[in-house]
């Protein structure tokens, strides 16, 4: 018996079984029964259930994101016939899935954006430091204009090109199944410990501000692990009384720290300029952020004052 | 009969005994044997820093020198678990700083160290002498210039992989002048602007027994000849960045330096590499048995010219452009191999941008008959090179191999790769690390769970059809230790009928996967034992039914309870879990 449908099946045949799927994991996606688990902790599988499971075919299917080729939007493709069945409940569950199996990292008003669905954080399984330094490198690369690195190979013009699409694929997903995260630091003034926000998960600066927002306004802090300021759990009860960080309505202000190591306030330039010059942020009292102007002509007067901050 | 030795001499006998297997199995063959082995116990290894609390250890062995940590789950390397999870390290630097002036080595990996810490160890360990920091993040340049100034005795500072936050380049400058005793420093982590150029020649130049040298990026090709010069009893060497203007006196000068250096046997490093200075480390070829070049971006003809002048190479890292035929030469000029890695210069590419395919894996798996440890990334497969290769060389220990994308089926019949990897499991009965990829279902766990007995470590993502998948896995692998999985069609049956498994692994991590939050729950109160923790950025679980799948779910075996420093995101299912949140 041929194993799962995979990705390569076509495109109408799979379509009919995800469907089918998508009922009998509702169906079945209940809480096994204490005999089964007592079963399993008296370590006897001896007639176990798990056979009849099998053959019932493709229990508990999970959904991913090669079954959805066509991006989940707001404004749903025909094409994606398993995202327009979102009108049981038990489908609204499996979307939810699909978009968790997904893997991004998001925030619960993000689920049902219109993120690409073919986004898979982590993968290839590469570590985050080593992909930084390739990345540092294709950059190098473009800025150097491709120096004798490349001189000694015989057809110049086509290394040349393969250095580009190298290096673009870095920076603008050749593959749309397999997207280049963008991590960045966020550090709020006060809490030592930064997280980390991929900004290739978001669109726009509400977006990115909503799940800043999000991963500090904590109306729940927890106890400090890394020692017991409590600076850090009057910090955050602070966060949890501001309200937005992009209009200036709150104690904070949203800063980032650019390739020129100047530090500006976040919202002025297009979003995409953004993303390509963003090297960290940093979420910091408004008071401490008198002449953080972005207008490119202080640049000046910030350098002197980074110095400071 | 426990009385026929006095304790000094069975004390003495475990002396000779090292490994932490064989210790824990000596303290168990009775009371009194383990009452000694515990206070002779000088080195001490925690697989999960949660597992058990510093003061369980420090009552148990009281006199260990040497403490290992491990904090984070392996996924953290690529980003799957959200930072503030945990894992810090100040709380058993406090513990130990209390108890144990005499502490001498603290090794970690993948955990957060802060500053705070540092300084706490800087200040409370007053022969303290190796510090190993591997993929550690949380601290900066200040927390290593009150290492550098405190401890005297210090001998080792790996910063292997970590993320620093560079506030300083004149750390370095804080060892003091009369500081000589340092053997090992790894500060190829460190981004640019973090050191200091005239304090790191000075260190060099008055650390005589400075065996292993690992320089960052921001050290120009031309600083390295004038450090080699200061340190020719080098045994392992990294480059800084490897990239100058071609000028023929700096050539000769590095060719000069690394001629002198008689017992470099690793080199690394080698970031932004110019072909043209390649051949300055031709001298030293002959004797290497490491060479990393995963950072260099060189083609594939400078790489095999390089690499047929390495004939005792063990260990080599490299980029997917050394393609099949220079892993052919290989193949033919390193038989002394052990160890390789090719890692995807493009692995976001939507075409093939190298000739590197399976045929490069099979050639090396054929002509190398030490092979045993491999981590290849690649875009094509077939079930019969998989054969073939687990056939050729069934000495493989570690196994991992990437096909960069998920679920790419068998490129000559289209089938699953459920075969290849069978054979691999079947073939190699050592093997105790493999990761899968590719296209396959639950038969690839059927073969794993009959064959892989002694697997202790499987990497498992985009496989399997059916919970059965994973029954195979849990009830087959008799060696189990560490299980992750990730965007698997895995639920909640197998993970139930399996619990008592998981008390004998050290983990169980499972992301994107179709495990309820009911059935976390369930496991929660059944296995006190159990740490199940669920990480859901999207709220708490409990504001979804209870049949939704959790998004992700770590799984480990602990004697200290439930931790009390888990951020927002993460619940612990335990005893009450019915009850709080």
């Amino acid at each position: 018996m041929q194993g799962g449908v995979g990705g390569s099946e076509s495109g109408s045949m799979s379509t009919v079984s995800r469907e089918d799927n998508m009922v009998v994991s509702s169906e079945d996606s209940s809480c096994p029964d204490e005999s089964e688990l007592e079963l399993g902790l008296g370590l006897s599988l001896g007639g176990f259930k798990m056979h009849q499971v099998s053959r019932g075919g493709h229990y508990a299917r999970i959904l991913t994101a090669k079954d959805f080729p066509s991006v989940i939007s707001a404004s749903s493709s025909p094409s994606s016939s398993s995202s327009s069945s979102s009108s049981s409940s038990s489908s609204s569950s499996s979307l939810s899935r699909a978009n968790v199996t997904a893997g991004t990292k998001r925030t619960a008003d993000s689920v049902a954006a219109a993120n690409s669905s073919s986004q898979v954080v982590g993968w290839p399984p590469i570590r985050a430091y080593r992909m930084n330094s390739m990345v540092n490198q294709a950059k190098n690369q473009a800025t150097e204009g491709f120096n004798s690195t490349m001189e000694n190979h015989k057809s110049e013009t086509s290394t040349v090109e393969k250095g580009t699409t190298g290096i673009s694929s870095y920076q603008n997903s050749g593959n749309a199944k397999l997207r280049k995260s963008l991590f960045v630091k966020v550090n709020v003034d006060g809490i030592p410990i930064g997280r980390k926000v991929d900004m290739n998960a978001h669109e726009s600066y509400e977006k990115l501000a909503k799940t800043l927002e999000d991963m500090f306004l904590k109306t729940t802090p927890n106890v400090n692990p890394a020692g017991s300021r409590d600076l850090e759990l009057g910090m955050m009860n602070k966060l949890t009384r501001s309200s937005k960080l992009l209009d200036g309505s709150s104690d904070f202000v949203l800063t980032y720290e650019d390739k020129e190591g100047d530090w500006m306030l976040v919202g002025d330039v297009p979003w995409k300029m953004f993303l390509s010059s963003v090297k960290r942020l940093r979420i910091m009292r408004t008071s401490e952020a008198t002449g953080l102007a972005p207008r490119l002509h202080e640049r000046n007067c910030q350098r002197q004052r980074s110095k400071h901050i | 009969m426990a009385f026929s030795f006095p304790d000094e001499v069975l004390e003495h006998v475990f002396s000779f005994i090292q490994s932490d297997k064989d210790r824990n199995a000596v303290s168990m063959v009775c009371k009194s044997w383990y009452e000694i082995e515990r206070w002779c116990r000088r080195k001490v290894f925690v697989g999960n820093c949660y597992a058990v609390s510093p003061r369980m250890v420090i009552r148990r062995f009281p006199e260990f020198r040497s403490i290992e940590l491990k904090g984070k789950p392996h996924f953290a390397d690529f980003n799957l678990v959200p930072d503030g999870w945990g894992g810090y390290v100040f709380p058993w630097i406090e513990e130990m700083a209390g108890a144990y002036p005499w502490l001498e080595e603290i090794r970690l990996k993948r955990m957060v160290v802060t500053d705070e810490s540092l300084e706490l160890i800087a200040k409370s360990f007053k022969n303290f002498k190796v510090l190993v920091l591997s993929s550690c993040e949380g601290f900066s340049t200040d927390g290593l210039a009150a290492i550098a100034a405190s401890c005297k005795n210090l001998k080792e500072l790996d910063l292997r992989d970590c993320e620093v936050d560079d506030l300083s380049a004149h750390w370095l400058s804080h060892f003091p002048e009369t500081y000589t005793s340092l053997v090992s420093l790894n500060i190829s982590c460190l981004g640019s602007d973090e050191v200091s150029f005239s304090a790191l020649e000075r260190l060099v130049g008055r650390c005589t027994n400075l065996k292993t040298l690992r320089l960052n990026r921001a050290v120009p090709l031309d600083k390295i000849s004038n450090i080699l010069r200061h340190a020719p009893q080098l045994v392992e060497f990294g480059t800084g960045t490897y990239t100058a203007d071609v000028r023929p006196d700096v050539y000769s000068d590095l060719a000069g330096a690394f001629s002198s250096c008689k017992e470099l046997k690793s080199l690394s490093g080698f970031w932004d590499v110019v072909p043209d200075y390649l051949p300055a480390i031709y001298p030293v070829c002959s004797k290497l048995t490491s060479l990393n070049l995963s950072y260099a971006t060189i083609q594939s003809p400078d790489l095999i010219k390089l690499v047929s002048h390495c004939p005792n190479l063990q260990r080599l890292l490299v980029l997917d452009y050394i393609e099949d035929s220079g892993l052919e030469v290989l193949a033919s000029s390193c038989k002394d191999l052990q160890e390789l890695r090719v890692f995807p210069s493009d692995p976001f590419g939507a075409e093939p941008n190298v000739s590197l395919t399976e045929q490069g894996l099979v050639a090396v798996s054929l002509g190398c008959p030490k092979l045993q440890s491999v981590l290849y990334f690649c875009r094509r497969m077939s079930n019969e090179a998989l054969v073939t290769i687990a056939r050729n060389r069934p000495n493989f220990t570690r196994f991992r191999l990437c096909i960069i994308e998920p679920k790419t089926a068998d490129y000559l019949t289209l089938e699953p790769l459920d075969v290849g990897f069978g054979a691999i499991v079947q073939y190699c009965k050592d093997l105790k690390r493999l990761s899968l990829s590719g296209l396959l279902t639950d038969r690839v766990f059927e073969y794993i769970g009959t064959y892989a007995k002694k697997l202790e470590m499987l990497s498992v993502a985009f496989a399997g059809d059916s919970d059965l998948g994973l029954h195979h896995v849990l009830s087959g692998c008799e060696s189990l230790r560490k299980l992750e999985i990730r965007d698997c069609p895995f639920g909640d049956k197998a993970l139930l009928a399996n619990a008592a498994k998981l008390e004998t692994m050290r983990s169980l991590w499972m992301s994107s996967c179709a495990v309820s939050f009911a059935a976390c729950k369930l496991l929660g109160q059944k296995m006190p034992r159990l740490n199940v923790e669920v990480i859901d950025e999207r709220g708490p679980p409990d504001s979804r039914p209870e049949n939704c799948p959790v998004d992700k779910l770590y799984i480990y075996r602990s004697i200290a309870g439930p931790r009390c420093d888990m951020p927002p995101f993460v619940w612990t299912m335990d005893e009450d879990s019915g009850l709080r949140l």
